[in-house]
């Protein structure tokens, strides 16, 4: 009898291990397709600009792309890129020396400064100069503006890469019989190669998305003229064949990227730990070194807080419309905590995927969501408009849509920091939970969501930082009566009411400083190991 | 004939010195090993020699060139020293053909002969020439760092752990091998490492380090047998230390009469034993010697071909030296209980006073 009921007992205890063995597999499989659902949103504009290009028919699309005014548009692209990033590069290695090999005087404040003009929306640089310099416009105040606004996206990757470098390998060179300007150019600069080909990928991405800075000093890019085509004729066949040459130039810059990115790996060999940096002595250059920095920081954060104090002195208490500001700061926050938890919750199934299930589908979900972000938020939001109009037509101008255009175009910043605070909670955690009797749901929610939830909130943070200060996709896509801090901003800077501008700007560069700091912080804890 | 020399070498961190003025003569085409616990300011040693660091004080000559006279320091670069570092360093950027001819002008064939004959040289196969260094392993890396250290046929060669992060049986075949091949060049070369018998194996002359100052130099065999102090005595391998009454060549100890090794020493005196100077014996009434002491198996660690067998002075209980450990072979392994008797092979070491 005894017996009996004991086979009973392992039977059920069975049983219920199979329960929950195949409830467990459920549990996968619908990661798998959520992570495959998000996925193919993201893949709407891309689909999209497919389908015009097929719709349209070769004819009509030759006639449209082979004019004079896309020549020029493509000329004056693919100079802004091709003389900006390099020029990106160039000032930021020369930073990011400085600050992190140098005993250059307060080498942390300028590396602080030379991260801070990130907290400036690109198109307030471009009001603060275009306020200074009336008269500025054309190229090479293109270039000018938005190598002060976007340097800081290769600033922080080749500076944190240039603390992680093993000085075992230059003091090796120099016992080679390298001079010190040798080793720089043979050992050094070789090894931020990919922090390098990565920040410059990003500040090209930026420059062919970027609206507002063009806008106001005068500079047509595709961009622009989407926008403003868009806005003479709404879901105009000119704007779309315009986006499909856009989206063409962003191929051939992620393109351009993997080319000089090779296949190289830089790991580091070995397992000795790494020494502390040597500085090197600056000596009688130290005066002309410190000229970098300064030129840097006052063209960069001494424009932009110079413009907006005269006009917020200019303007008085009278720019201070506090029911008018409070409405665009709450529309703003709204948006911003939406947008951010909507892309966090998108992100938590190809991030667990691409801890815990490893392989070809999480690889290609993954690389989809990437390529979609790298589209501009120009072309997302054409994208979103044309379906909707087309197919889903409640859906145009909601809050539904232009949370999924924030979410299609912020998602890899939250996948980023998830993925790395998934892979912070090893499955072994997750295991040893069991193993003291937790069942696995109650598993993951007492480690591996508990140890995520610092990179759940920076990924937020993130995405919400990109909200408040998107510009092109918010007036395209938001609902009627929608006024962002940044659509406030840019109404009111269109108006040459710059004065009433500087309090929106001011604002958006309050909410972006705690951010900022915090992408500061990180580089360094990266590169602290 | 001195080749490199080190004189008064001080080097400050802050406050702290981590290398408190080292006097050093290292003769041409020798092997010197510098071994000392970590922290004791080796690598800072062997980063002057290299010009990587300057020193605060003291001189560096080479080949009677004037390298380092206090904070003026001709730099790394144009030393012509080699090094190779802990975990090769190897440029993770390039090959390993890239790698090995770094340090070499130009790019024509005598240059592309020149690594050939350097992976030769350091026993590697040509077909590696086109890897990059994480498809190598750690022991391949260390001979693609050699090889590159070699290439410009530098005057001194130094070595920091190049085999330490090596697994046990490649670190011996790799040290011989390096060992060989620097010998048949004729490069004078310094060892830095924390493993004695690393130091004691591969070079002609040991300096021991601690706490930034070189305690005792001298051959590996002449550290090992006669060493300064009881503190250097325990670093080079196990040593027994006893304290004895010593009068004409004779020690009186636990261990009864045992000859020293310098006669004209007298009164009471701390004295070493190496282990292997001991050996076991059954006790038999005839081998019976005066004063030989018997001592009892009281434990057997079996260990394979190295057993390790604990025993007890007979009637000493309570002596500072009660307990004894020795190696024996799996062989000769006695009873646990037994009773058996010690002799010594050759002399105690008295400490200097």
């Amino acid at each position: 009898m005894q017996s009996v009921a004991d086979d009973q007992q392992t039977d059920t205890a069975a049983h219920a291990r199979h329960g929950a063995l195949s409830r467990r597999r459920v549990d996968l499989s619908w990661m798998a397709i959520a992570a495959l659902i998000v996925s193919l949103a993201a893949l709407l504009p891309l689909g999209f600009v497919l389908w015009v290009t097929v719709d349209t028919g070769w004819d009509t699309a030759s006639a449209m792309l082979f004019r004079p005014r896309v020549g020029e548009l493509l000329i004056n692209t693919v100079l802004l890129v091709a003389i900006t990033v390099p020029l990106c590069i160039t000032l930021s290695v020369a930073l990011a020396w400085l600050t992190e090999r140098s005993d250059l005087p307060g080498a942390r404040l300028w590396s602080w400064l030379s991260v801070a003009p990130l907290a400036v929306p690109a198109f307030v640089h471009s009001y603060a100069w275009i306020s200074l310099v009336p008269g500025l416009s054309g190229l090479p105040a293109g270039v000018l503006v938005s190598l002060i606004a976007y340097f800081p996206f290769v600033y922080l990757p080749v500076s944190a890469m240039l603390r992680r470098l093993d000085p075992a390998l230059e003091d090796q060179a120099a016992s080679l019989g390298l001079r010190p300007a040798k080793v720089f150019l043979f050992v050094v600069l070789p090894q931020l190669r990919l922090a390098i080909c990565g920040g410059g990928l990003l500040v090209g991405l930026h420059l062919l998305a970027e609206y507002g800075l063009f806008v106001m000093i005068r500079f047509d890019t595709f961009t622009t003229a989407i926008v403003d085509q868009f806005q003479s004729t709404y879901n105009g066949l000119a704007a779309n064949m315009l986006a499909i040459v856009l989206v063409v130039c962003c191929f051939a810059l992620l393109g351009l990227e993997a080319a000089i990115r090779g296949r190289s790996r830089y790991a580091r060999v070995g397992s000795g730990s790494a020494r502390i940096v040597q500085k090197q002595a600056l000596g009688r250059a130290t005066i002309l070194c410190l000229l970098v920095p300064i030129l840097a920081s006052v063209l960069s954060l001494g424009a932009p807080a110079l413009t907006l104090t005269r006009w917020l002195i200019a303007g008085g208490a009278g720019v201070w419309r506090v029911d008018e500001i409070g409405r665009a700061i709450g529309q703003t926050l709204f948006l911003a905590f939406a947008g951010g938890i909507m892309t966090t919750a998108a992100a938590i199934p190809m991030a667990w995927l691409s801890v815990r299930r490893p392989g070809k589908l999480h690889r290609v979900l993954e690389g989809c969501n990437y390529l979609a972000s790298s589209l501009p938020g120009v072309v997302v939001a054409l994208a979103l408009v044309t379906i909707t109009v087309r197919v889903a037509l409640p859906l145009y101008q909601t809050l539904f849509t232009i949370l999924l255009a924030y979410m299609i175009m912020f998602l890899p910043r939250a996948l980023v920091s998830l993925r790395a605070s998934i892979a912070q909670a090893p499955v072994e955690l997750e295991q040893a939970a069991g193993s003291l009797g937790r069942s696995p749901a109650r598993a993951l929610w007492a480690v591996t969501i508990r140890l995520a939830a610092p990179g759940a909130a920076a990924g937020m943070a993130l995405s919400s930082l990109g909200i408040i200060n998107e510009l092109t996709a918010t007036q395209m896509l938001a609902p009627n009566g929608t006024r962002t801090l940044a659509m406030a901003f840019w109404a009111l800077s269109s108006e040459i009411d710059y004065a009433a501008a500087a309090p929106y700007a001011l604002i958006m560069i309050v909410f972006s400083l705690p951010l900022t700091w915090l992408l500061y912080v990180q580089s360094k804890r990266i590169a602290g190991r | 004939m001195t080749f490199l020399q080190l004189t008064g070498l001080e080097k400050y961190y802050g406050p702290v010195a981590a290398l408190g003025g080292v006097d050093l003569d290292v003769t041409a085409g020798s092997r010197t090993a510098i071994v000392g616990p970590s922290g004791s300011g080796k690598t800072t040693l062997l980063r002057l020699i290299a010009g990587f660091d300057v020193p605060d004080a003291g001189n560096v000559t080479l080949d009677g060139a004037r390298l380092a006279d206090g904070r003026t320091a001709v730099p790394a670069y144009l030393r012509g020293i080699g090094v190779v570092a802990q975990d090769g360093a190897l440029f993770p950027h390039l090959t390993v053909a890239d790698n090995i001819g770094f340090g070499l002008a130009g790019r024509d064939a005598t240059r592309h002969g020149r690594i050939g004959e350097l992976m030769e040289m350091v026993g590697l196969e040509n077909s590696m020439l086109k890897r990059k260094p994480d498809e190598l392993s750690g022991g391949q890396q260390q001979r693609v760092a050699l090889a590159r250290a070699l290439a410009r046929k530098p005057k001194l060669m130094l070595l920091d752990e190049p085999f330490s992060a090596l697994d046990t049986g490649l670190r011996a075949t790799t040290r011989k091998a390096v060992a060989d091949l620097l010998a048949a060049e004729g490069v004078t070369t310094i060892l830095v490492t924390h493993d004695q018998a690393e130091a004691l194996s591969f070079a002609d002359q040991v300096a021991v380090m601690r706490d930034g100052l070189l305690s005792q130099v001298g051959t590996p065999r002449d550290l090992y047998l006669r060493p300064k102090n009881p503190m250097i005595a325990e670093f080079l391998g196990e040593a027994i230390i006893l304290t004895a009454d010593v009068r004409d060549g004779f020690a009186d100890c636990a261990f009864g009469q045992v000859a020293v090794d310098d006669s004209s020493r007298q009164g009471r005196v701390d004295i070493m034993l190496r282990p292997e100077q001991i050996s076991l014996a059954v006790n038999s009434a005839q081998s019976q010697g005066i004063g030989a002491p018997l001592v009892e198996v009281v434990e057997i660690d079996f260990g394979g071909a190295a057993c390790t067998v604990s025993l007890r002075l007979a009637g000493l209980s309570g002596a500072p030296m009660e307990r004894l450990s020795l190696r024996q072979p799996s062989t000769q392994l006695p009873d646990i209980g037994a009773t058996m008797q010690i002799a010594i092979l050759g002399k105690a070491h008295i400490f200097a006073a």
